[in-house]
């Protein structure tokens, strides 16, 4: 490989859009890019996906690379390490940074362990290491509990896969210029083993949790189904969703999509409800950056409270329902 | 069927996070009083695939763990729930890896088992999180992997899984041999009965070395990472939490209400 130069951002999308993610890591690119005078690359994989290759410029990419072609609709393992392993080899990039999600969670140490290079995965701060610009790699351990820096020495690219939501995008601007280049695909199909059959989809109805500015997230606490249904009484009151922590998706209360933590979704909103939640650090790993997070708990030493702003404690059978009585009754002033 | 699981063993995950301390300056965890080790969970949900592979299928699971002075009474689980045979990568070289050196290591044990149609590992190992090595053991050994499963099937040498989204699941396949990682939606792992512990305690584990493997030790364990610990801290948490209070829970409940008007959160 010839000396190793610039940022390699992969873009991911969700129906035939940029995915969020894609925007955070070219918001975490650009700053980088620019901090090394290096430019910063996209690539975007799949099938019909060069028409939005201008909305990456747009967001902070110099050259975006498509890898264009029906054989990659779908993420599958085998196919995206290829095409990854030949962009790497190509452009030779310093680092290459992709989204902590289903396809990068699967790629990234398949792509490290082929390229004979160092990950780290689930980063939430990235710096420059001023001697030797190797890439310093923060990220959650131990289910959250502590942070770990990490760098990777003589290896390149040096790959890190980012948590949703810990960077910024940057605002598009659409006169910014730059190039778009086509990769040629070539897929040694004898080295495909795997097989995508069918995707499975679950409806969300209302807003997605991911999105919601408000979120009403049940624990254990909550002791079966029909308690969550006073929980999507008072997110829907709030037009928000419902979240849970792990035991309620495991025990099939509620769908496992809608779990939120460390291996569930990340997510932000501006009010995050936690009821009957102890507040585990796999849990906060999800809900954290949440702008107020208000507590209802029966144990007054939970963990939660230490994240909490406000919080109540007592028995949420006896808080609840006079608490979504309440913000009705101020919503609808 | 030859079933491969891999299981670490880790500090209890779900021990409360105020017990959680580190060593600043020699960026490590400091082992808490009273929590001990336990078999990392979704390690336990892989073993609990191998086993529902074998009740189907038949086969022979072989579980091998990497770890120095792993405590035998939790190492030996997998073993009482129905396991046949328990591996330790045993060596001080062993010692300190990162994803890489330990991925490296446990593809060479499972090439020197040589006979394998199915390797499982956990999604991500609860201590570290790191999320890697089952793809590291697939990529060394160039078997097709599949990550983060909650249901597999064999059907005349093909892995049918189940993978999980964010907004659902997908079904994959892959030609045998092939290496799944599981999550938890795969359920519950099953109860040692007292049989199988008993059975448990009379089995010794086979304990291999570098040299067993045929590995040279700077490949392996701190030596052979790809990854190096530049710093290990935790972070601040200002936990000033505002607790409303009232008469009555109700009371309690539309005070809150109302100062999340105040405070303009709603
Ligand atoms: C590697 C790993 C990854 C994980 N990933 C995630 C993840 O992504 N998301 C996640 O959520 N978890 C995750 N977990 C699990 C996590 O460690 C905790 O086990 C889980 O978050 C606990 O959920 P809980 O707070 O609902 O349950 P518990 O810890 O059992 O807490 C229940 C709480 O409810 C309170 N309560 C009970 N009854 C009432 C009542 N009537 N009224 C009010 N309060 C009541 C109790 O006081 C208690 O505090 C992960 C674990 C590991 C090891
Ligand atoms: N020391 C170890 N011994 C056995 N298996 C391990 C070890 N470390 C990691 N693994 C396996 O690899 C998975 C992922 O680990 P990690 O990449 O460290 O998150 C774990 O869930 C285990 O199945």
């Amino acid at each position: 490989m010839s000396e190793a130069k610039g940022i390699l951002i992969v873009g991911e999308t969700i129906e035939e859009k940029i995915a969020p993610i894609t925007a955070e890591l070219l918001g975490c690119g650009r700053k980088l890019a620019d901090e090394l005078g290096e430019p910063l690359f996209g690539a975007l994989i799949g099938s019909d996906v060069s028409g939005i290759a201008q909305e990456l410029i747009a967001l902070g990419a110099d050259t975006v690379y498509t890898a264009d072609n029906p054989i990659l609709q779908n993420y599958q393992t085998d196919t995206y390490t290829q095409v990854m392993e030949k962009m790497c080899k190509d452009i030779s990039p310093r680092y290459v940074l992709m989204g902590q999600t289903t396809i990068g969670r699967d790629l990234s140490p398949r792509l490290a362990f082929r390229l004979n290079t160092g990950l780290s995965t689930d980063c939430v701060d990235l710096k420059i290491d001023p001697q030797g610009k190797g890439l310093l790699q923060t990220r959650p351990v131990y289910g959250g509990n502590a942070q770990a820096i990490f760098a990777v020495e003589n290896k390149y690219p040096q790959i890190a896969t980012i948590r949703s939501k810990a960077f910024s995008p940057l605002a598009p601007d659409t006169t910014r210029q730059g190039n778009v280049i086509p990769v040629a695909i070539e897929i040694d199909t004898s080295k495909v083993k795997t097989k995508f059959v069918r995707k499975v989809k679950e409806e969300v109805t209302g807003v997605k949790l991911e999105d919601a500015k408000a979120v009403v997230t049940g624990g254990r606490g909550i002791g079966g189904p029909d308690g969550f249904k006073q929980l999507e009484e008072l997110a829907a009151i709030l037009g928000g969703a419902v979240g849970a922590t792990r035991p309620p998706c495991d025990n099939a209360w509620v769908p496992s999509t809608w779990q939120v933590g460390l291996t569930g979704k990340i997510v932000t909103p501006e009010l995050y409800i936690a009821v009957g939640v102890s507040g585990a650090s796999q849990h906060l790993a999800g809900c954290s950056s949440a702008k107020n997070i208000v507590a209802i708990n029966k144990d007054p030493d939970a963990n939660i409270f230490k994240e909490a702003r406000f919080g109540v404690v007592g028995d949420y059978k006896q808080v609840l329902p006079a608490f979504t009585q309440k913000i009705k009754s101020l919503l609808d002033k | 069927m030859n079933i491969i699981v891999c299981v670490k063993l880790i500090p209890d995950p779900e021990a409360p996070p105020a017990s959680f301390k580190i060593d600043t300056a020699a960026n490590k965890v400091i082992p808490a009083a009273g929590v001990s080790l336990v078999i990392s969970p979704f390690d336990e949900q892989a073993v609990e695939a191998a086993l529902r592979l074998k009740d189907v299928n038949g086969g022979k699971v072989t579980v091998i763990s990497l770890g120095m002075g792993l405590p035998r009474d939790v190492v030996k689980k997998p073993l009482a729930m129905g396991a046949d045979e328990l591996i330790i990568l045993e060596d001080p070289a062993f010692e300190g890896g990162d994803s890489w050196s330990t991925a490296y290591a446990l593809a060479m044990a499972i090439k020197k088992i040589g006979e394998f149609d199915v390797v499982l590992c956990g999604r991500q190992a609860g201590d570290w999180d790191a999320g890697q090595v089952g793809s590291g053991i697939a990529e060394f050994l160039g078997i097709p992997g599949i990550t983060i499963a909650k249901k597999i099937e064999v059907n005349n040498g093909t892995a049918v899984v189940e993978r999980v989204l964010s907004d659902g699941y997908e079904v994959i396949e892959a030609v045998l041999p092939a290496l799944i990682t599981v999550s938890n939606e795969l359920g519950e792992p099953r109860f040692a009965a007292l049989k199988g512990i008993m059975a448990a305690a009379k089995k010794q584990p086979v304990i291999w070395k570098p040299a067993d493997i045929g590995v040279e030790p700077s490949k392996l364990g701190a030596a052979g990472r790809a990854t190096k610990l530049v710093k290990l801290f935790q972070p601040v948490r200002e936990g000033k939490c505002e607790i409303i209070e009232g008469e009555n829970p109700a009371e309690a409940a539309e005070k809150l209400a109302l100062r999340l008007r105040e405070a303009k959160v709603i």
